[in-house]
């Protein structure tokens, strides 16, 4: 092997990787935050037992989880103009972040209130808890104490997929690693780099999100 | 890439030094007026300069060139599709009179064959429907520009357009097209014959043509010491710039007049 490392071509572009992390993160954050919502919404459809409910967003699910994300992102950003819906590029992959992640999210929600013994929410009947406290405290917050850590390696999925939204050019992790390389001609040592950082982020948020859930779910009785 | 094609050369060179001992003595106009036939290297796979079309024939800007030479000689035209990689050596080992392959001049290739005068316009520039009012690289300010990510017409743009430009980089040909087609971005920066393939399917936005960001036209390459050969092409390649047949190529296949100073 003749190849020379020289990580000093790549340290001039530390601010770009920076501002590369930056929006990363702005993209998993929104992503996760509506994606959550949405999914627990679907989720609450899908076990509500009406079938105007139920069906629409079994539609939705199955659609987002049998078709690839990459294909998603560009309906969204190079198909919708053509409706008039012209989004950005950081608007677009929000979108489909939340989309993506909303689908998937639902069915591992479904499974956390499906798991709920009916005879709990009997006994909070029986207690005079009115239906919203009873799936509020008894239904729902237990179910997602149940499903945080499925939820949060979903939510980890989503932030490594978002590297896939350097294609419609947003100026993510991904597409600082590409870039520099497209101009330093030093593949190996921008994704090298690259791939460190990813591994970092993706570490630091499941921690962060599950220690989260820990300080969330404080009290409530998962099983 | 870089590295096989200077092997490629290379290698060119090598055989031609071998082959063309034997032949330099030959007039090639002369073997190709006693045959009858005109042998001519053509892209096969590159709109709009030669590709199949839909009745399996080759056409476009180069094998319409090629045409009009072998019909000016006066004899008949006989094609063989090569590749951007062996164009050269065709050309070296005999087996092809001349090169039209959208071939582009460069020192290294002059080294080992030679140039006809320009017959076609090659650039890369910026491109945008005739609303958006761009004349020079100052006037990107605020525009946003769809470019392919590295290639030369980004190192390009980048250095020339201004801090409050936004590049749009994609990471290959057909998002840049897209994002330029789907109004995501105002402006394309892309190479002249890429917008002709776009112009060809009567695009909602038309790339039309801004201002120019490099040139390096086409020319038909010609074995090195064929004098009557290479005057006779740059005859054909003037009397049809004279009388209007290259900007008819020009209007046909690459959606554009022949520029002014060609």
């Amino acid at each position: 092997m003749t190849y020379q490392f020289d990580f000093g071509a790549i340290i001039g572009y530390w601010p770009m990787m920076l501002h590369g992390i930056a929006i990363t993160a702005e993209l998993t954050l929104f992503g996760t935050a509506l994606g959550i919502a949405v999914a627990v919404l679907g989720g609450w459809a899908r076990t509500s037992g009406k079938l105007w409910l139920n069906l629409p967003v079994t539609v939705y699910v199955e659609l987002i989880r049998n078709t690839p994300f990459i294909v998603q992102l560009f309906f969204i950003f190079f198909g919708l103009p053509a409706l008039g819906l012209r989004l950005d590029a950081v608007d677009a992959s929000i979108l489909a972040m939340v989309v993506n992640l909303g689908a998937y999210g639902t069915e591992i929600v479904r499974a956390g209130l499906m798991a709920t013994p009916r005879g709990q929410v009997e006994a909070g009947a029986s207690l005079g808890l009115s239906k919203p406290q009873i799936f509020w405290y008894i239904v729902l917050a237990p179910s997602l104490a149940r499903i945080w850590p499925a939820l949060a390696s979903q939510v980890v999925i989503v932030m490594l997929g978002s590297s896939v939204c350097s294609q419609i050019s947003v100026q993510e992790l991904t597409y600082v690693a590409s870039y520099i390389q497209s101009r330093s001609f030093r593949a190996f040592e921008a994704y090298f780099v690259v791939t460190a950082l990813y591994l970092v982020l993706a570490l630091a948020l499941r921690q962060a999100l599950l220690a989260a859930g820990r300080h969330l779910f404080k009290g409530v009785q998962a099983r | 890439m870089t590295t096989r094609r200077h092997f490629t050369t290379i290698m060119a060179a090598g055989v031609a030094s071998l082959t063309l001992a034997g032949r330099a003595l030959a007039d090639t106009l002369d073997d190709i007026t006693k045959s009858g036939v005109l042998r001519v290297a053509v892209p096969q796979d590159l709109p709009p300069w030669g590709f199949v079309g839909p009745d399996m024939n080759l056409q476009g800007y180069d094998i319409d060139m090629a045409k009009l030479i072998a019909a000016k000689i006066g004899v008949k035209l006989q094609m063989t599709p090569v590749t951007s990689e062996n164009r050269i050596p065709y050309l070296q080992t005999g087996k092809v009179d001349l090169i039209i392959s959208s071939l582009g001049k460069n020192p290294a290739r002059a080294k080992v064959i030679d140039f006809s005068d320009k017959y076609a316009p090659f650039f890369s520039g910026v491109f945008g429907p005739a609303t958006i009012d761009v004349k020079t690289a100052a006037d990107l300010a605020g525009k946003s520009i769809a470019v392919t990510r590295g290639n030369i017409e980004d190192i390009a743009l980048s250095k020339l357009a201004p801090p409050s430009a936004q590049i749009m980089r994609y990471g290959d040909n057909q998002s840049t097209i897209s994002a330029f087609i789907s109004g995501q971005t105002q402006l394309i920066c892309t190479d002249s014959s890429t917008t002709a393939t776009i112009m060809a399917q009567n695009p909602p936005r038309a790339p039309l043509l801004k201002f120019i960001l490099q040139s390096s036209p086409c020319y038909v390459g010609v074995n090195k010491n064929q004098p009557a050969l290479l005057a006779k092409v740059n005859a054909i390649i003037a009397a049809a710039k004279a009388d209007g047949t290259l900007n008819k190529y020009c209007e046909t296949w690459l959606k554009q007049p022949l520029p002014a100073d060609f």
